[in-house]
């Protein structure tokens, strides 16, 4: 789209454009295609002579037990927190916006998280798990649980699922807000006259009035949990114990930071790359659909 | 509300507040925690009310660090460096988009849906996708261990442009057409007249982009390597492996504190920007 009313400059619009496109080039693309051709390219033993590949570095990749592994981990962790954070945060959300008095606060004193690095957060629910000192973990021990999350590789990863829901709960939270608030009072009035129920409305009208706000959401929080929790396995568990904590995004930088295997970590970023990519198509044609309706 | 059901209403409280007391817990702790001395970190479980430790704990962070051998320097460089880390990517981020967005809604010349195109397709890409040819693409420029090399990869933002390019096009055609009869040049159209309408917008995507900045952890633990470069957030994570030997978490969770500090009260006090920021910029 343009403006009907534009300004006549040959060389200006360039000039405009130019430092973004400098930087999307330098350390985008560039980075985004050298990863593309190593991806298919192999070196011999002595890193002497590289020669092509084909998709040899993608079918070792998944015929690799630990990344087949750390994709179950990943799809484990994804679902759990999703699920957890999206429904927590629409509870939130309904509560909040039933009430009229101390609403303000209440949204205040939720949102914050929002603002906490995940390797904080890490950090943060790392101490209060923390198997010698953590306060829930004393309360977990007090009840007979065998808590140590620096072996059970279980409790690892309820533990970062735990965490990177919590940090998820407060964005939810504000996108499920404002998806409420857009559903029409009149619609529910409409429904609270003819005898339905607060639970009833809820059910038969604002849960999905909200499905575009929710199906947004599940998106968004797939690629965040996919990404940014990073910081939360890095900082709580690094990946461990025994490979437990390893998610997609984690053993890239593992694997490539061992330095061991170029054209395999190449191809573990081109299939995360994909991984993005298909989830913004999905997410576009979702934005293309609601200007439609 | 559409009916009056009190005992909807206590129940709507009381679930908020459950749901407050798990989102808040874990910084109660953790402030709690940085208030008490080294001793009290060997007894679990760990306090859950304040002692009188605050000052000393917070200043000894600050200014001295863990203390020998913990490979935790002090805290206040690394705030200094996670500030200016926040505020270049912040505003360089809003700087580039915004001229670009200009370029592509106001201007008709070629391959400007290509451009546009370029710069959409970079939209959900994380630099943690692609973290180690961008490295070596840094490295190759030798801009690893500067401020550079810190933010300038982070800047371009294809958020940023797609939010801008929305709000331009909201933007009635009558106040371009009246500043070309004027005779004004396309940028003091752009500084005298888009730049002010946009004031709401860029405040709300400094909010963003500062909390997005600050809260770097993979680039500059690779890219900042040196003492020098280090920046809150990862020099925690160093601190926590440091901890593993002499747990220090009175300081540690001081240092936390410090680090999540500035970004919540960035949040707290432009409440209603941050909300427009975030639900605008990502639609």
């Amino acid at each position: 789209m343009i403006k009907r009313a534009t300004f006549g400059n040959r060389g200006l619009p360039y000039a405009l454009l130019l430092p973004q496109v400098v930087i999307t080039l330098v350390f985008f693309f560039w980075p985004a295609g050298q990863a593309l051709v190593q991806s298919v390219l192999i070196e011999d033993a002595f890193g002497l002579k590289t020669s092509f590949a084909g998709l040899a570095n993608f079918e070792r990749v998944f015929a690799d037990e630990s990344y087949l592994k750390s994709l179950r981990t990943t799809a484990i962790f994804t679902a759990a927190s999703c699920l957890l954070s999206m429904s927590v945060a629409l509870l939130l959300a309904v509560m909040a916006d039933r009430i009229i008095r101390g609403a303000g606060a209440y949204k205040t004193l939720l949102i914050w998280p929002y603002a906490v690095a995940p390797a904080l957060a890490g950090v943060l629910w790392g101490f209060m798990f923390n198997p010698t000192i953590g306060v829930v973990a004393y309360v977990l021990q007090a009840f007979g649980i065998n808590w140590n999350y620096h072996v059970d590789g279980d409790q690892a990863l309820f533990l970062v699922t735990l965490a990177a829901a919590w940090k998820q709960v407060s964005y939810n939270f504000i996108f499920f807000l404002a998806g409420l608030a857009a559903i029409p009072r009149s619609v529910i009035e409409a429904a609270a006259i003819d005898g339905a129920g607060p639970a009833k409305r809820f059910w038969t009208i604002v849960f999905p009035l909200l499905s575009p706000t929710t199906f947004f959401l599940l998106v968004l929080n797939i690629v965040h949990l996919f990404f940014d929790s990073f910081g939360i396995v890095h900082a709580l568990t690094s990946g461990g114990p025994g490979g437990a904590t390893e998610i997609l995004v984690f053993k890239v930088w593992s694997d490539g930071s061992r330095g061991t295997d170029l054209g395999g970590s190449a191809a573990q970023s081109v299939v995360l790359m994909a991984i993005v990519i298909a989830l913004t198509v999905a997410q576009f044609r979702y934005i293309e659909r609601r200007v439609h309706y | 509300m559409v009916e009056r059901r009190p005992w909807l209403g206590f129940v709507s409280h009381a679930t908020l507040i459950v749901g407050i007391l798990f989102i808040c817990l874990p910084l109660w702790i953790t402030f709690v925690a940085s208030t008490h001395d080294e001793a009290r970190m060997f007894k679990a479980p760990a306090p859950l009310w304040i002692g009188g430790h605050l000052f000393e704990n917070y200043s000894q962070v600050l200014v001295k660090g863990l203390g020998e051998g913990a490979n935790a320097p002090p805290v206040w460089p690394m705030l200094v460096n996670s500030l200016i880390m926040a505020v270049v990517i912040a505003v360089g981020k809003i700087a580039v988009s915004i001229l670009s967005a200009f370029a592509i809604v106001y201007f008709r010349f070629p391959f400007r849906t290509g451009f546009f195109w370029m710069i959409f397709i970079t939209l959900m890409l994380p630099v943690e996708v692609r973290i180690f040819p961008t490295f070596k693409v840094v490295a190759d420029l030798d801009m690893l261990n500067s401020y550079g090399g810190l933010t300038v990869p982070l800047i371009a933002s294809a958020t940023a442009t797609f939010l801008f390019r929305q709000f331009f096009l909201t933007v009635p055609e009558e106040l371009a057409e009246a500043a070309r009869i004027d005779g004004a040049g396309p940028m003091r159209f752009f500084r005298d007249i888009l730049l002010p309408l946009s004031r709401t917008n860029i405040a709300a995507l400094f909010v963003i982009q500062f909390i997005y900045g600050w809260n770097q952890y993979l680039w500059p633990l690779i890219v900042g390597t040196e003492e020098k470069y280090y920046t809150v957030v990862m020099g925690i994570a160093r601190m926590v492996n440091a901890v593993d030997t002499s747990p220090q978490w009175n300081l540690v969770m001081a240092t936390a504190m410090l680090a999540l500090i500035p970004p919540v009260i960035v949040v707290l006090v432009m409440q209603r920007l941050f909300v427009k920021g975030l639900v605008e910029s990502e639609k």
